[in-house]
């Protein structure tokens, strides 16, 4: 399995899309690892740099994130960044199936956990860790932790577990 | 209980359900492009699993960029022209034969309806004007579906927006779907599919049905979806002839997949269109819509005329009727890209293509082109263009660019003018 903890990036926006997480003109990479460097070159939010995303290990932002394009790139660039776990209010379902069918993990909590989480860490250096059997997520930032419960199907368990949807299929169809 | 269209084409094609939600269902076609599809290509080769489950139910398109820009394009190509090649892929369309691979692809016959189709595109919905269930995915899953002819998605819930009323003149499908985004909100149909239906879809031909399904996705829905009918088998006849005796044989097939009446929606909108008006999105997500009156003086650099949405013979029709006796102004570039040869052909043939030329429009090859910016027309910072595609996300035909969404006849009288008007074909509708 990969790693699901570390210090988290705070994104406050709803409706990030693939283009800003990955730009087209970089999808002439076919090595995936390529891609680190223009991790959310386009991002439109106050306040961002890219070297905010230095050392980060999870993304924590609004709803209806990776909505747009189907390029996987975007997780290949957040997987190439060892940002392997997203949480958000909500996803769109080509980015969310994306990431769970490259092992990774993305995550809904619902808008009143987010927005609380915002305000209580987004302005501070805040960790996480993520246990997926308990199907817990705890920030931690100065003296302050808590704990917000998830679901996450036993599919996309299995999907962590195994590494991704192509080794899932190549054993069972 | 009755069934919708999706669950129809769902249960016939489910072979495994590994989650609660989650259904594994067989692959009728499974599209293949040379953005999206090299990674797969390799990761199957590195896993000693280079093989394909059906070389007949795939075809394989370079049409993002073409001819290649690059060397890093050109490997891209290289990859799936080679690929295509040792699995003996017939229907592979290179240079001369290939286009924008949403247009391309239902030419040909490739999507029929109660298909279950995946492509590594997120506009693969447009296919469900034919009655499919056709869906965008990433990489991973369309290398699946190429090893193994599978994908998983969850159950189908579906929304069903009922579109009724009289479209008035100069008001087109693309202001129809825009103003229906707008309503429901860039993630009001996530994880759901889009059933169109009412006598205003049931009155449009397949190429406006395409570009209602096309942009399904940008309201978040797996799929867009239309009953399929007469209009369905007189665009498909000549590929399912040999199947039916006629074409009335074919509709009466075809009728089985459409939704019961008692089939049960996530959510019914009944939607009356007479009052709608030529639209165009203003911000960088496409649910931000205004009329084109509240958008007039808007000034643009650049007009792009093409994509998967408004590609067509029918677009590029409406476009050149307003364009004709006309001369696009001093401060616009205007570029048209009909969307696959055969339309590019029938273009010429009508004279379309030299109407615009004559106004000064640029004409390129069939290609994806200037929509993501990723090889032609792409804008300079600060820039901004009217165009028929389907995204106005921040940077998408290039970095600091504006993009504003909008259907051909508005893009053309805007090319003409410099800035974003009204066609004078709803000019002369409206003064009726």
């Amino acid at each position: 399995m990969k790693n699901f903890n570390g210090k988290v990036l705070f994104l406050d926006r709803n409706d990030i899309n693939t283009d800003e997480i990955i730009p087209a003109k970089y999808l002439t990479e076919i090595d995936k690892k390529a891609l680190k460097p223009y991790l959310l070159e386009d991002l439109k939010l106050d306040n961002f740099s890219t070297n905010k995303i230095i050392e980060k290990k999870a993304i924590i932002t609004r709803t209806n994130f990776g909505c747009g394009s189907s390029r996987e790139h975007a997780i290949w660039a957040l997987e190439a960044n060892d940002i392997n776990v997203v949480v958000a209010g909500s996803f769109a379902r080509i980015f969310r199936q994306n990431m769970f069918n490259c092992g990774m993990v993305a995550t809904e909590l619902p808008s009143e956990a987010i927005d609380e989480i915002f305000s209580i860490f987004s302005n501070v250096d805040t960790n996480i860790t993520t246990d997926i059997e308990k199907q817990i997520i705890t920030l931690s930032a100065n003296k302050i932790s808590k704990n917000y419960s998830f679901r996450i199907s036993s599919f996309d368990k299995e999907l962590v577990s195994i590494g991704g949807w192509v080794n899932y299929a190549h054993s069972k169809y | 209980m009755g069934k919708t269209i999706a669950e129809k084409i769902f249960e016939s094609h489910t072979i495994d359900q590994p989650g609660e939600e989650t259904f594994v269902i067989t692959l009728d076609a499974v599209f293949c492009h040379e953005i999206t599809t090299p990674t797969a290509i390799l990761d199957l080769m590195e896993r000693k699993m280079d093989k394909v489950f059906d070389p007949n139910k795939i075809k394989a398109v370079i049409d993002h960029v073409t001819p290649a820009k690059d060397s890093k394009t050109a490997q891209q190509g290289l990859i799936l022209r080679n690929w295509a090649k040792k699995h003996k892929i017939k229907d592979f369309f290179d240079i001369g034969r290939n286009g924008v691979c949403h247009a391309l692809f239902p030419e040909k016959g490739f999507v029929l309806p109660g298909f279950t189709i995946i492509m590594g595109d997120s506009h693969t919905c447009t296919h469900g004007a034919f009655g499919a269930f056709a869906a965008g995915v990433g990489t991973t899953d369309l290398e699946v579906g190429i090893l193994k002819g599978v994908c998983s998605f969850q159950k189908p819930k579906t929304i069903k927006v009922e579109i009724k009323g009289n479209l008035k003149k100069g008001v087109y499908p693309k202001d129809i779907i825009l103003s229906i985004i707008s309503l429901i909100g860039v993630n009001g149909a996530t994880d759901k599919v889009i059933e169109f239906t009412g006598a205003v879809v049931d009155n449009m031909g397949m190429d406006e049905r395409m570009t209602l399904c096309n942009m399904a996705v940008e309201a978040g829905a797996t799929s867009g979806i239309c009953y399929p009918d007469i209009k369905t088998a007189t665009y498909l006849w000549e590929f399912i002839k040999n199947k039916y005796n006629s074409v009335e044989d074919a509709v009466t097939d075809f009728s089985k997949l459409i939704s019961d009446i008692d089939a049960v929606y996530e959510k019914i909108i009944v939607y009356d269109i007479s009052d709608l008006v030529p639209l165009s999105t203003f911000g960088y997500k496409p649910d931000q819509v205004k009329p084109i009156t509240e958008m007039e003086g808007t000034k643009i650099d650049q007009v792009y005329i093409g994509s998967c949405t408004n590609g067509r013979i029918e677009d590029l029709r409406i476009a050149a009727s307003v364009l004709e006796g006309e001369k696009v102004a001093d401060n616009v570039r205007g570029i048209v890209s009909p969307a696959t040869p055969d339309i590019f052909k029938q273009a010429i043939k009508e004279g379309i293509i030299d109407t615009f030329m004559e106004s000064g429009f640029c004409v390129t090859n069939p290609t994806c082109g200037a929509c993501l910016g990723m090889s032609n027309g792409v804008l300079a910072e600060g820039e901004v263009c009217a165009a028929t595609t389907n995204r106005n996300f921040n940077g998408r035909m290039g970095k600091g660019g504006m993009v504003h969404l909008m259907s051909p006849a508005s893009a053309a009288a805007s090319a003409i003018k410099g800035y974003i008007t009204n066609s004078k074909l709803y000019e002369a509708g409206e003064n009726k």
